[in-house]
């Protein structure tokens, strides 16, 4: 299945679907940091607002999706987690430690906004 | 109301997919929240996930229980794997023996209300949750 991942200025915006399988985030993780570098871009907004599961592969990756780009220098925020999805991932056990959420996309940008005129 | 009894295979990450997703077609069919359907999901695709890391193909069977005055669903997953040595060591928090997360067991013992598990080393393992409708 297919993400798309939209170029917005230097920020990357990934689409996660409902249905994604260990080999779709797999191929998610590798293709988010292939596309850091190949367009520079300083942050990456995952939007999860569609999935209806967050286990602990699908949050052990995106775990590690924040982390390596991290290591490229750019920055994840992770949108738009269900209020249910939360219960659920915190019953789990799952925190997403060290990796930033918002509420939506916007929120999300509005964070990176900030973010940015802090660095620069 | 009969809703049956549905059988997922698993042989492949697919499958957790395909058993979550029928879980949760299931549970909201039985009357359950968009939040319990939810975490009913989320228990199954743990379960799943197990099946394929430990024994790489076993069965989850989804069904319709009924208690004294209440109903629920139940959820079986069922492998033919190596089993687990020491259970009491599975269900806790942190542990693992595949390099996952190790939060499986014990994480869907959370999420469900009931839960069972039976392990012979060599035979497989039988884990049987169910989760009561509010």
């Amino acid at each position: 299945m297919e993400v798309p991942i939209l170029k917005q200025g230097a920020v990357l915006i990934a689409t996660f679907q409902a249905a994604l399988s260990d080999a779709d985030l797999n191929q998610l993780r590798m293709g988010l940091v292939q596309q850091v570098v190949k367009f520079r871009s300083r942050a990456v907004i995952v939007d999860v607002t569609a999935m209806d599961v967050m286990d602990s592969f699908a949050s052990r990756t995106l775990r590690e999706i924040a982390l390596m780009i991290r290591l490229r220098g750019a920055e994840t925020v992770i949108v738009g987690i269900q209020p249910e999805v939360a219960f659920a991932m915190v019953q789990l056990g799952l925190t997403l430690e060290g990796v930033a959420t918002a509420l939506d996309l916007e929120e999300g940008l509005a964070y990176l906004n900030e973010e940015f005129k802090t660095t620069s | 109301m009969s809703a049956g009894e549905i059988r997922v295979a698993i042989n492949s990450d697919q499958d957790i997919v395909l058993a979550r997703q029928k879980g949760r077609v299931m549970a909201t069919e039985l009357g359950f929240s968009t939040g319990d359907a939810t975490l009913i999901a989320t228990a199954i695709s743990e379960l799943a996930r197990n099946i394929i890391s430990y024994a790489r193909k076993g069965q989850i069977t989804l069904k319709m229980v009924n208690g004294l005055n209440r109903q629920g669903i139940s959820v079986i997953a069922t492998d033919d794997g190596p089993g687990i040595p020491d259970i009491r060591q599975a269900l806790r928090d942190g542990f693992s023996t595949s390099g996952s997360l190790g939060l499986g067991l014990p994480g869907v013992r959370r999420l469900m209300d009931e839960f069972e598990i039976t392990s012979q080393p060599g035979r497989g393992t039988i884990v049987a949750v169910k989760k009561w409708r509010q």
